[in-house]
């Protein structure tokens, strides 16, 4: 879908049109009160569930979720997915080309905001004739953008379903994205985020932002019962190949990730995990910033999810509080980590089941 | 007795419970609910008082019941106190028949009385005559306000009306209101500590 009205961006670029790349499973209903808009985290896109006919293998990301008879009920509900702005999947992105230079984005594509994917996000329900959503869900940097959503336009969604997110990044948060970029900026190939026009790939920076993020998506606990010390080679190899198994997922999941994800979407993308904040502009008092807020929340956390732990998820909750709005929040029992948030988890999917049931469309 | 039955009377008694502690509540006040279970007093209290709040609960399945209830429930564990709830923001806080499960129970009275004007409490009277003579004779009781097999209880807290007033001054608890039933829903008023199977408190702070 292209818009041609241009949208300000909260850096105060501009970008003079777009298009965004979504797509849709079920039915909008009459009064249109039964579309979820299902926000995606950083390697995400807008194929969120199924599978194209002639591309059996190539799942939706949250297809465990979304579908008939699932927890989001595609029999009940019209669910949206959308490659965000500044995305990979078909969106306009640095791999786009530049109406006025003719030539690809690259690095000069503007720096995203959460705050402009939600403003980008809301030119398509106009679009879709979608006023108010039913639900705004994601998970992590998915959850931030169901978060804005109800800040951003309190009125145009009744329920926020924020999963393992969080109000903004730590310090630490910070710190393993930037690990994650300087591998990508220092990469050879990266040539100032104008590779395209070398040619090239700086895949071995991309190969490493991926290790260190995946590292930051598990649990300490999963990735022992998971890997362990298992050696690839049931012995020691004295060298620097591949010894004990973690080292060969990391690298399998590095090189898979590199072989698609364009670096500059994926530089943009930590940024815009960066700069989340809503209660920046409020002097740092989230529950001044909650105040506009007109949803009711479904939070959830994950016990082993020490990217974004329970206890971020718990300033969501006691802000959402402070402003007397409506909050239903979970914490799960579940060993996966920050990625646990992907999975079909039985009591997990249960509460998700049961929250989305008792929408009314 | 059937389990039919059994059930149907469990259920005759907590819509009586229900109502002694909405007795107790404004229309249209804000409560939160310590040990909320599966979110039942918080919806009753909703339909018959048009009272909203939330219900606090650890278990899984508990919260899983609440969300079907529409209820709103925040999974905290209380036993830490109430960290993150602000003084003063809520009506009434409430705990049905559920401090008598929990081990941290000064801390969670005083947080009660930090967090809400007034507290509603009520509680299974270890001190009961038939629970007494259960003692007796030997055993620890199981009755209706105690249905528990010793090896099999929630409960980790065994204490009487008298020991709970004791608390409550020795914490500079006001006690407000109090009432006491015996096993058939009766109202008790002669020597609650010996009639009384289930006592319901309502406190406050001594300004």
């Amino acid at each position: 879908m292209q818009f041609d009205t241009p949208l300000t961006l909260k850096s105060g670029a501009q970008l003079a049109g777009f298009e965004l790349v979504f797509e849709t499973y079920g039915t909008l209903n009459a009064a249109h009160s039964n579309a979820v808009l299902v926000c995606h985290a950083l390697a995400g896109s807008h194929h969120v569930a199924g599978h194209y006919a002639d591309d059996p293998e190539n799942i939706g990301w949250w297809d465990n979720l979304v579908g008939p008879g699932k927890p989001l009920d595609t029999r009940k509900f019209f669910v949206v997915g959308v490659n965000n702005l500044g995305g990979c999947y078909g969106s306009t992105g640095p791999l786009s080309i530049r109406p006025d230079t003719g030539k690809r984005y690259g690095a000069d594509f503007p720096l995203l905001t959460v705050a402009d994917w939600v403003a980008a996000q809301a030119r398509l329900a106009d679009h879709l004739g979608v006023h108010t959503w039913a639900a705004v869900i994601g998970g992590s940097l998915g959850g931030m953008q169901a978060l804005e959503w109800s800040l951003q336009f309190p009125e145009r969604i009744r329920h926020a379903m924020v999963i393992a997110s969080a109000p903004k990044l730590s310090a630490q948060n910070i710190a393993f994205n930037e690990v994650a970029r300087q591998a990508i900026i220092s990469d050879p190939d990266f040539h100032g985020g104008h590779y395209a026009e070398h040619g090239v790939i700086p895949t071995r920076g991309l190969r490493l932002a991926r290790m260190v993020g995946h590292i930051t998506y598990l649990s300490d606990s999963q990735m022992a019962e998971k890997f362990g010390r298992q050696l690839r080679h049931g012995e020691h190899k004295f060298s620097y190949d591949v010894d004990f198994e973690i080292e060969s997922y990391l690298r399998y999941q590095g090189n898979k990730f590199a072989a698609f994800f364009d670096a500059n979407t994926y530089l943009m993308m930590t940024k815009a995990l960066d700069y989340f904040d809503p209660a920046y502009d409020f002097g740092g008092h989230l529950a001044s910033a909650l105040a506009r807020a007109r949803a009711r929340f479904f939070v959830a956390s994950f016990s082993t999810d020490w990217r974004f732990a329970p206890t971020r998820s718990r300033e969501i909750v006691f802000a959402l509080l402070h402003n007397r709005l409506r909050v239903v929040y979970a914490e799960i029992d579940c060993d996966a980590g920050h990625d646990s948030f992907l999975l079909d988890d039985q009591h997990y999917h249960a509460l998700l089941r049961a929250y989305l049931g008792n929408i009314a469309v | 007795m059937t389990e039919y039955e059994r059930r149907a009377r469990a259920e005759q008694r907590e819509r009586f419970d229900f109502a002694v502690i909405a007795n107790w509540l404004s229309p249209g006040e804000r409560v939160l609910d310590l040990g909320c279970g599966d979110g039942r007093l918080l919806r009753y209290l909703n339909e018959t008082r048009d009272v909203t709040g939330y219900g606090v609960e650890i278990d899984h399945e508990s919260v899983l019941g609440c969300i079907r209830n529409g209820v709103d429930v925040i999974q905290m564990d209380i036993e830490c106190g109430l960290l993150g709830f602000e003084d003063r923001s809520f009506d009434h806080a409430i705990i049905s028949q559920a401090l008598q499960t929990m081990h941290t129970t000064e801390r969670i009275l005083t947080e009660m009385l930090r967090v809400a004007a007034e507290a509603v409490v009520s509680f299974p009277n270890f001190a009961y005559r038939a629970n007494r003579a259960a003692i007796a004779a030997g055993h620890m009781p199981v009755s209706e306000d105690l249905p528990y097999d010793w090896f099999d209880t929630p409960n980790v807290r065994f204490f009487t009306i008298v020991d709970f007033e004791d608390l409550c001054a020795r914490l500079e608890i006001e006690i407000r209101e109090r009432l006491a039933f015996d096993e058939a829903g009766r109202e008790v008023s002669d020597d609650p500590n010996l009639n009384g199977s289930l006592a319901f408190y309502r406190l406050g702070r001594k300004s």
